[in-house]
């Protein structure tokens, strides 16, 4: 293998994998019942094993991909996506009746593709990751055809997703009109050189990105399908879309707006600084209002959302690490709440409403329990990973002189933990009036559960080792 | 385990509750067993402090330090440390012994739930052990948050009837007071970043700095914490969520509530508010002091028209913690060692009174005083029990009541007599109402048939008050065996709070009040006598 291969490898793996689950599958004689999620594990295994060896490598492949280690760090964060995802989708494939080949070759794909992202150093490329995540999740979104709420969501998605990306390719367009390169390295020290002469079209250039950007970490107000799209993909679907679109759209976000874009600080500060502010709000107090479990988690990640914008507006030198730290503890913790909803999804009625988890720990209470952890660490509780990643952002925010950012951050965070509580109510504290039939949890799924509550307790106790990766990690882009 | 001690002590609880989630649910007693036996193995771990603390020579600072500071999450500057003093030692006696005492009490109370419930009061138990050894700001607030949960669901699971509410209710009302406590802890830590340069929340770097923050700032940041622990006190204008919590939780909970949670009110202000912002502090003692004494005032009133016998011990923890805060507000050695002494001695008469209680309600399955009447015929031993708790409730010299509100009382006339005056009047009318609830349950005939077959004190429920009687017996009669930790540190804490107050506050000469004492005193003056909405104290 020549060395400049060396940065592709993880996704390299993953890409093989979902491959030979689409060979599998075509293989798969009906009603054969086949491993095909295994080699997804083997896949996302081997991109582990890459990182690691990758890791303070610096490698870079091609000049337009580069495995620092901020890509890593997120590599890594997506890798353990990916493995809970592909855990917890085993009892939504069997239930639903899903093509298992299509499912986790799709989701492979996907992916791949947020790797990508997070390692393209060329604005293109980036764009080019950007499709292949979103044109398998847009499938696996409607990979339900006889569900009506199943295609609706997937075709919002869709529409709205093709426009985020025509605002991002035109803003692609103007950037490289205005300095001649795609490559975010020679926007930086061009856009440096132009400081001193701003021209209305750098601002329209930085607009679109935003724009783009801000549709796929359903930033308020560009939040609108979010909520839809949730609530109708099938739940595991949900589970990797909300942890795993985010994550890559975020480090693609920050690799763009903290290397290329890092002169004009002060210009798009102010417009991260207004999305921030009102995507904490809005994600949070309509958050309250929800019935549908779905919907909420959906308003509450939007929220999260917010947080990561703060985390990202305030990254510098002190509070960097921040916005990584945020990534892996809300991937963790979201997947979890998820995959919690995708085992009560019993394929004939998703139980996905508020009501339906009322005396829930009286028939599975360690179901209920772990709920209750995922639930408590997105509100931000001690000792759960979600209060030290909070406090983590909320203290870089005070740090780089955004105090009105941390109030508003603390205040929402204070809200939202009433939503999160209404479902510990319900559970623990509201006999249920008929009994929600719970069928039985499958031992891959239940062990990927308590994984992510033990990272929770992990990253919650103990974050110094995570934390000191996260900061040199991105201490690798700016 | 000398340099472990407390780590030992603090851990020993969740090591239980650990383990009690490998054992079936259906195994309820295994389940009751192993609780038990870690409540009292948390109790006893705890024991080897006394003589330790004790043998020590200087008592005043933080002792049994474990860690230091900024090692936990260097990055921000967040610590493991904890240590102990004299103020913090006591109230971690108390919690340990009650600990032990409530899940003692529950082993007949709880059919249902039986293995969450021990784990949840276990995991409460270390939250509450870690909100009094925390060293380090930040550690208090992951303790302090943490204990939230575990209490929630104590009275939301296996409260009485209205259990969600209060459940609802009391977390509301904390969660608001935290996220104030919150933001006032993130201004510190900024504030001391200015000032030195480094990024800290260990609290004796924090204590040095604090003070130094002057004008509304001070006076807003005194307000967040005060606000925040005058919720958990809870002092009179927000008390309202203490009576329906009580009487929902169970009885253990209740226990453990009065016991030591209400502590954490009083604890927050005298090693926090108190000392951080002695500023702003001193001018808001009077307003502090003024709350205190309606509270002591009208939680008595509202307490004598009560029917229901756990609402009326839920009235008078609004009473006498009262005095606690009078004393605290006084902010002189006999107030602040008297507040510190009713702590820990309301800890242990309310713990008696809700435990007796919760005796009959398990007996009879009501609360309601006019259900009973005469039971001093039929179980002669459970009402000589509840005759001495009341009296210890009530501040019978010879009793630990009556040592902490006369040092407070003292400590309160010292500083504003006529204060003093009206608090006092707690001291009857708490003897009022506690005596004709006594009188109405136990004396006179026999009115309801379902009580004469009641039965008396049962082996496990002599074993729960024995030890609270023995305790409070033990601190009415040689009150100096408690003082004498507690004042090294009341001391220490008063000499930081009054060169921080002082240098900003004109002290006006103090009173020439004469010395009645029954403990040593150093020779500290009382601050100026209350300077009523002084606007002369910020000059």
């Amino acid at each position: 293998m020549t060395p400049s291969l060396n940065a592709i490898v993880p996704m390299a793996c993953v890409t093989a994998a979902g491959i030979a689950a689409m060979v599998a599958e075509s293989f798969r004689d009906p009603g054969e019942r086949m491993p095909i999620a295994g080699l997804g594990v083997v896949g996302l295994l081997g991109a582990a094993f890459a990182t690691v060896l990758l890791w303070n490598h610096n490698a870079s492949s091609f000049g337009v991909v580069a495995a620092d280690n901020f890509a890593l760090f997120v590599t890594g964060t997506l890798v353990v996506v990916a493995l809970l995802s592909l855990a917890i989708s085993g009892p939504t494939v069997d239930r639903q009746h899903l093509p298992g080949g299509e499912y986790y070759a799709l989701m492979l794909f996907a992916t791949a593709g947020m790797m990508l992202m997070a390692a393209a150093t060329d604005l293109l490329v980036i764009f080019l990751a950007l499709e292949v995540m979103s044109l398998a999740v847009y499938v696996l979104t409607g990979i339900r055809r006889d569900s009506l709420a199943s295609t609706e969501a997937a075709f919002k998605y869709f529409l709205l997703g093709a426009f985020s990306s025509a605002f991002f390719l035109y803003g692609i367009a103007f950037t490289y009109g205005l300095t001649g390169s795609t490559r975010l390295d020679r926007i930086s020290t061009l856009i440096a050189a132009q400081a001193t002469a701003p021209t209305p079209m750098r601002y329209v250039a930085l607009g679109l990105l935003i724009v783009g950007f801000a549709f796929k970490v359903s930033a308020v107000p560009f939040h609108m399908w979010t909520p839809d799209a949730y609530e109708g993909a099938p739940p595991a679907v949900t589970g990797f879309m909300s942890t795993g679109v985010k994550a890559a759209a975020f480090a693609a976000f920050a690799r763009v707006f903290l290397s290329a874009f890092e002169p004009l600080r002060g210009t798009w500060g102010d417009v991260i600084w207004i999305l921030a502010a009102a995507t904490m709000i809005l994600g949070t107090v309509a958050g309250v209002t929800q019935s549908s479990v779905k919907r909420m988690l959906a308003y509450s990640s939007i929220g999260h959302g917010g947080y990561l914008l703060v985390a990202l507006v305030s990254a510098n030198n002190v509070g960097k690490g921040a916005i990584l730290f945020y990534l892996l503890t809300y991937a963790v913790t979201n997947i979890g709440a998820f995959g919690v909803i995708a085992l009560l999804d019993t394929g004939d009625r998703p139980n996905d409403q508020v009501k339906d988890y009322a005396g829930l720990w009286h028939d599975r209470p360690a179901l209920a329990a772990l709920m209750t952890i995922f639930l408590l660490s997105l509100g931000g509780f001690p000792p759960m990973a979600g209060f030290i990643a909070k406090w983590y952002v909320f203290n870089a925010a005070v740090r780089a002189g955004y105090t009105g950012l941390a109030i508003i951050g603390v205040l929402t965070s204070v809200v939202s933990v009433f939503f999160y509580l209404r479902i510990v109510v319900m559970m623990y504290m509201t006999p249920a009036e008929t009994p929600v039939p719970v069928p039985p949890v499958p031992r891959f799924a239940a062990a990927a559960l308590v994984v992510s509550a033990l990272l929770i307790f992990y990253l919650g106790v103990l974050p110094t080792r995570v934390l000191d990766w996260a900061a040199a990690s991105i201490s690798t882009i700016f | 385990m000398y340099n472990h001690i407390l780590s030992i002590v603090l851990f020993t609880p969740l090591i239980g509750a650990l383990l009690l989630l490998f054992v079936p649910k259906q195994n309820k007693n295994a389940i009751r067993w192993l609780a038990n036996i870690f409540a009292m193995l948390g109790f006893a771990v705890s024991l080897p402090l006394i003589p330790w603390f004790w043998a020590l020579k200087d008592r005043a600072g933080f002792q049994f330090v474990e860690g230091r500071p900024n090692n936990w999450i260097p990055t921000i500057g967040a610590g493991y440390v904890i240590g102990i003093d004299g103020i913090s030692f006591l109230l971690i006696m108390l919690t340990t012994l009650l600990g032990a005492i409530s899940i003692l009490s529950s082993w007949e109370a709880i059919q249902d739930r039986v293995k969450e419930y021990y784990v949840w009061f276990l995991v409460l138990q270390t939250g509450m052990l870690g909100v009094f050894m925390a060293n380090d700001m930040f550690l208090f607030f992951v303790f302090w948050e943490a204990m939230l949960v575990p209490m929630y669901l104590l009275i939301g699971i296996w409260g009485g009837p209205r259990k969600l509410y209060a459940a609802i209710k009391f977390f509301l009302y904390t969660l608001f007071g935290s996220v104030l406590m919150l933001l006032g802890i993130l201004f510190l830590y900024f504030h001391h970043h200015t000032l030195t340069g480094v990024y800290t929340f260990y609290l004796p770097d924090l204590y040095a700095t604090a003070p130094k923050i002057g004008g509304h700032a001070a006076i807003w940041l005194f307000f967040a914490f005060f606000l925040g622990f005058a919720i958990k006190v809870p002092m009179f204008p927000f008390h309202t969520w203490l009576p329906d919590a009580h009487v929902e939780a169970p009885t253990a909970g209740s226990v453990i509530l009065a016991g030591v949670m209400l502590k954490m009110g009083t604890y927050g202000l005298v090693r926090f508010a108190f000392p951080l912002f002695p500023e702003a502090a001193a001018y808001f003692a009077p307003a502090l002091a003024l709350l205190a004494v309606i509270g002591i005032i009208y939680g008595a009133l509202v307490a004598m028209v009560q029917p229901d016998m756990k609402k009326l011990v839920a009235y008078s923890s609004v009473s006498h913690l009262g005095f606690v805060v009078l004393g605290i507000a006084a902010m002189n050695t006999q107030g602040v060692s008297g507040a510190v002494y009713q702590m820990l001695s309301h800890g242990i008469s309310t713990g008696g009174l809700f435990l007796i209680v919760g005796m009959l309600s398990d007996r009879r399955h009501t609360r309601l005083i006019a259900e009973y009447g005469g039971l001093k015929k039929i179980a002669p031993h459970l009402v000589a029990a509840f005759l001495l708790v009341t009296l210890a409730s009530i501040g019978l010299p010879g009793l630990n009541g009556f040592v902490g509100e006369f040092l407070i009382l003292l400590g309160a006339f010292r500083w504003e007599p006529r204060l003093a005056a009206f608090a006092a009047t707690g001291m009857i009318l708490s003897a009022t109402y506690m005596l004709w609830m006594f009188q109405r349950v136990n004396y006179g005939p026999v009115t309801n048939d379902k009580n004469t077959t009641l039965a008396d004190l049962q082996p496990r429920e002599w074993a729960v008050i024995v030890p609270i009687i023995a305790v409070a017996i033990l601190m009415g009669v040689v009150p100096n065996l408690f003082l004498r930790p507690i004042e090294p540190a009341v001391d220490r804490m008063l000499n930081h709070f009054h060169q921080g107050a002082s240098t900003r506050v004109q002290l006006e000469p103090p009173a020439a009040a004469s010395r009645i004492t029954i403990a040593p005193t150093t020779g500290l003056e009382p601050p100026a006598p209350a300077t009523w909405f002084a606007s002369e104290v910020r000059r």
